[in-house]
């Protein structure tokens, strides 16, 4: 009986219809409502319609019209979408081990969409998340800014610019993470910085070229992928996210940005605390990570749940970061709120999950504030977001709903059990699996 | 010095939480608990005031002091992989009670560790329980030789050609054979014949411990099978075991209930990979309902953090479902328990050791701050006390 089965199907569709393909606006009722641009509203409205959001304000004076559809979220927190800056999920890679830099390399080409680590980051509450390539490398690849809405496929995920290209940043880092015994990779911090500049020389003179050829196709430079890429951040149309730990090391990274003009972003920041004025002083943005401990590292020896305050107070734009699998998705609010433990504001902290870390991947324009006109990413919290007993509920994404800790699979990847893990070595962000840590740490690696 | 604690709250894991309590200590030990009105003391006590109480906090698997906070190879000494069967290799010839790894966990309140070898060989060898306070291990050790850390699944296996044990199968076959030699030198030993009793062999006189009980095996188990595994090598050789790790516990809680074996269960927050990929943020609420005793643990890292804080372990735990006082237990009192120091540590009582933890609010909520810790009677300090306090 085909037809029935039709009839079924879309009956289906329409059950499943997304919000956001609704002509009919949704609000929000009942929640305290933290919007990161203004104060939270004790008994806030959220509206939202075709994946953006119409307005925000007080119970008392947003006036609902008659055709919006109600959901009453009494008693519950709504803030934004929370903002990832630096992960690893979906495994994406870029360079090898043929050289230190690689910008040709895009993690675009090599990021599984059914890594359960995307689910698990919806759950924490995640909706837009920069996926890094490894640290291994002085230049690695290209990284990918993408939204977390529900995917079959990795461009269900991207965010398209104007020229159609997807957003996303250049990975680079020094210090030791980059320098490795054997060539053709470095083997002290000074051939480090000699061989980008090298290279960032070359894109100059490439885009000069260029420049030169006026369009004439008989003058243009033969295409170079990686020069091509580097000439994007040269031109400011690319954010450098630059993996950096110790301070003479974020200072080389300061030198080198003020040298060529490119932009910046400082990942990690380990020793940020020590020299947070400079940072201020460069107007520099930090996404900074939160470790229970410090070492595992040398340059990670003064890792201090203090960094947050220490740069905020600087006047620094200070984000967070999961690193995940370094920490953990599922967590991510745990470390603005072991920052405010380290004395940062509650504000500050806040807006290192969301503004900050849109301002860092220069999305700002569309995510990271609960304001008229963005898109509809928001959470839908239990509680207090610094609380440890809190819960992300809900999860939604341009309006649509990606995360719901009631259905049974969705509380699965929120708390962990059998099919919400990976069968897979443990992956730790830069050199393969944590096994082979294991090993290098008894041999003395010191990675 | 005495010392007087006054506590807005005190949670002396040996009754209901005590309002405006009194701790009084002298001489290392708890000679007072309880309500603070009415109860006078000399003027020569030191007075501390705090908003929470807690009984030191006790970390029932660690390998700090074994791996140094630098991650470099003269400070780690927690795999030693030249055979896979290594149970006379102590933790007290390696523990380094000045790393800085050391007071920074007992900066958060933590006074008691279990620590020592890691998972990561079948073998690996002992651990030992010593309090924090970071002078020498001779000064601040509490069992010299607590454990024998065995490890099942792929922690204790190799994938190196050529070596033993390359699977689980071969593993079990080595620890059996390893322990049928320990039960037979355990009846030579017995000889009415001096002359033929054997010469001592350190590796069969500490896993003849494990056979006597008196050392027992703390066994590293993630996957079901290697859970049961674990219970079946119990079985044989009549052990006294306790299982550690045991990511997939949900999936054979009735067997680990019926074993009656105690549970030192992973870090909550450990990396759902490999034969982790099963662990749940929700296990140790399974297990307290389930009634089996456990503790939970900081655990071995072998990267960053190079220490996790079993305080935020049990804190999570307490976030996903674990009642506040199951969760403080499991850290305290039940920790103690488990490692045979109910007696001395664990909970606030008179005569007990005078370790306790300082808060400025619930100790598992995020925000909240370890004001300050007593080992002993001695004080030491709380977090942020370190060198990003100075200015630059």
């Amino acid at each position: 009986m085909p037809s029935r089965f039709l009839g079924v199907g879309a009956l289906l569709a329409l059950l499943t219809l997304p919000l956001s393909a609704q002509e009919n606006p949704v609000a929000f009722t009942g929640a305290q409502i933290i919007p990161i641009a203004g104060t939270p509203l004790d008994n806030g409205i959220l509206l939202v319609q075709h994946g953006r959001i119409i307005a925000v304000g007080d119970a008392a004076t947003v006036r609902l019209a008659a055709d919006v559809q109600v959901v009453d979220v009494s008693g519950k927190v709504i803030m934004p979408g929370l903002i990832d800056s630096h992960s690893h999920i979906g495994g994406g890679s870029g360079g090898d081990g043929s050289g230190p830099i690689q910008p040709d390399t895009r993690v675009l080409d090599s990021f599984d969409v059914r890594d359960t680590r995307l689910q698990k980051a919806r759950a924490g509450g995640i909706t837009t998340v920069n996926v890094m390539p490894g640290s291994g490398h002085l230049i690695s690849g290209q990284t990918l800014y993408l939204k977390l809405r529900s995917a079959r496929i990795i461009d269900d995920l991207l965010i398209p610019l104007a020229d159609g290209s997807p957003a996303g940043g250049l990975k680079m880092a020094n210090g030791t993470n980059s320098i490795r015994e054997t060539g053709p990779f470095p083997g002290t911090r000074g051939k480090s910085a000699a061989l980008v500049r090298e290279q960032y020389i070359k894109a100059q003179e490439y885009l000069a070229k260029i420049g030169r050829a006026q369009g004439d196709p008989e003058k243009m430079p033969a295409r170079d992928l990686s020069l091509e890429m580097l000439g994007q951040v040269l031109q400011g149309k690319r954010i450098a996210q630059h993996h950096t730990h110790r301070h003479d090391d974020i200072l080389t990274v300061l030198r080198l940005a003020r040298e060529f003009g490119y932009k910046i972003a400082l990942h990690h920041v380990s020793d940020g605390w020590k020299i947070a004025p400079e940072i201020a002083a460069a107007g520099v943005p930090c996404s900074i990570i939160v470790l229970d401990s410090p070492g595992g590292k040398l340059e990670a020896r003064d890792v201090d749940f203090r960094t947050g305050a220490h740069l905020e107070k600087a006047g620094v734009t200070v984000g967070f970061h999961t690193d995940d699998g370094v920490t953990d998705s599922r967590l991510f609010l745990r470390s603005a709120a072991l920052a405010v433990r380290g004395g940062m504001t509650r504000d500050g902290a806040l807006r290192g999950v969301t503004l900050a870390n849109a301002k860092i991947l220069g999305l700002e324009d569309r995510t990271g504030t609960l304001e008229p006109g963005k898109d509809a990413d928001f959470i839908i919290l239990s509680g207090d977001p610094l609380s440890v007993y809190t819960q992300v509920e809900q999860t939604w994404v341009e309006g649509q709903k990606v995360f719901d800790f009631s259905d049974p699979q969705d509380r699965l990847y929120a708390l962990g059990g059998v099919g919400a893990g990976d069968p897979r070595r443990a992956q730790l962000c830069c050199y393969g699996n944590a096994w082979d840590l294991i090993i290098a740490a008894n041999q003395g690696g010191s990675q | 010095m005495p010392v007087a604690i006054h506590g807005e709250t005190i949670h002396t894991m040996a009754g209901a939480p005590i309002k405006d309590g009194l701790i009084l200590v002298r001489d290392g030990r708890i000679t007072f608990v309880g309500p603070a009105a009415g109860m006078a003391y000399t003027a020569d006590h030191r007075v501390v005031r705090a908003r929470v109480v807690t009984p030191g906090l006790i970390d029932a698997r660690a390998t700090v002091g074994l791996t140094g906070i630098l991650n470099q190879t003269q400070d780690q000494d927690m795999l030693e992989k030249s055979a896979p069967v290594q149970p006379e290799l102590r933790a007290i010839d390696a523990y380094n009670p000045r790393d800085p790894l050391v007071a920074y966990v007992r900066s958060f309140g933590i006074t008691t560790v279990n620590t020592g070898h890691a998972p990561g060989t079948l073998v690996s060898g002992q651990t030992m329980i010593v309090k924090t306070m970071g002078r020498t291990a001779d000064e601040d050790v509490v069992n010299p030789a607590a454990m024998t850390a065995v490890s099942l699944g792929s922690a204790g296996t190799t994938d190196q050609a050529g070596k033993s044990p390359g699977t689980r199968s071969k593993a079990v076959a080595l620890l059996r054979a390893e322990l049928i030699k320990a039960q037979e030198y355990a009846v030579k030993l017995t000889a009415k014949d001096e002359t033929k009793r054997p010469g001592r062999d350190l590796k069969l006189e500490a896993l003849g411990r494990a056979l006597d009980g008196s050392q027992p095996l703390l066994i590293t188990a993630h996957r079901q099978q290697d859970i049961m595994s674990a219970l079946r090598l119990a079985k044989e050789f009549n052990l006294k075991i306790i299982l550690d790790g045991c990511a997939d516990a949900q999936l054979v809680l009735a067997e680990m209930k019926a074993s009656g074996f105690p549970v030192v269960l992973h870090p909550t927050m450990l990396r759902t990979f490999g034969d982790m990929e099963n662990l749940s943020m929700t296990t140790a609420a399974r297990l307290h309902e389930a009634g089996i005793l456990f503790a939970l643990q900081s655990g071995y890292e072998s990267y960053v953090p190079k220490t996790r804080v079993v305080l935020f372990e049990a804190a999570l735990a307490a976030g996903k479902g674990l009642p506040f006082d199951a969760a403080l237990a499991s850290i305290t009192i039940d920790a103690a328990r488990l490692l045979g120091l109910a007696d001395r540590v664990g909970s606030l009582a008179p005569g007990k050791d005078a370790d306790l933890a300082f808060y400025d609010g619930n100790p598992f909520e995020y925000t909240t701050h370890c004001t300050g810790v007593l080992i002993n009677g001695r004080e030491f300090p709380g977090e942020n006390y370190g060198s990003s306090n100075s200015e630059f």
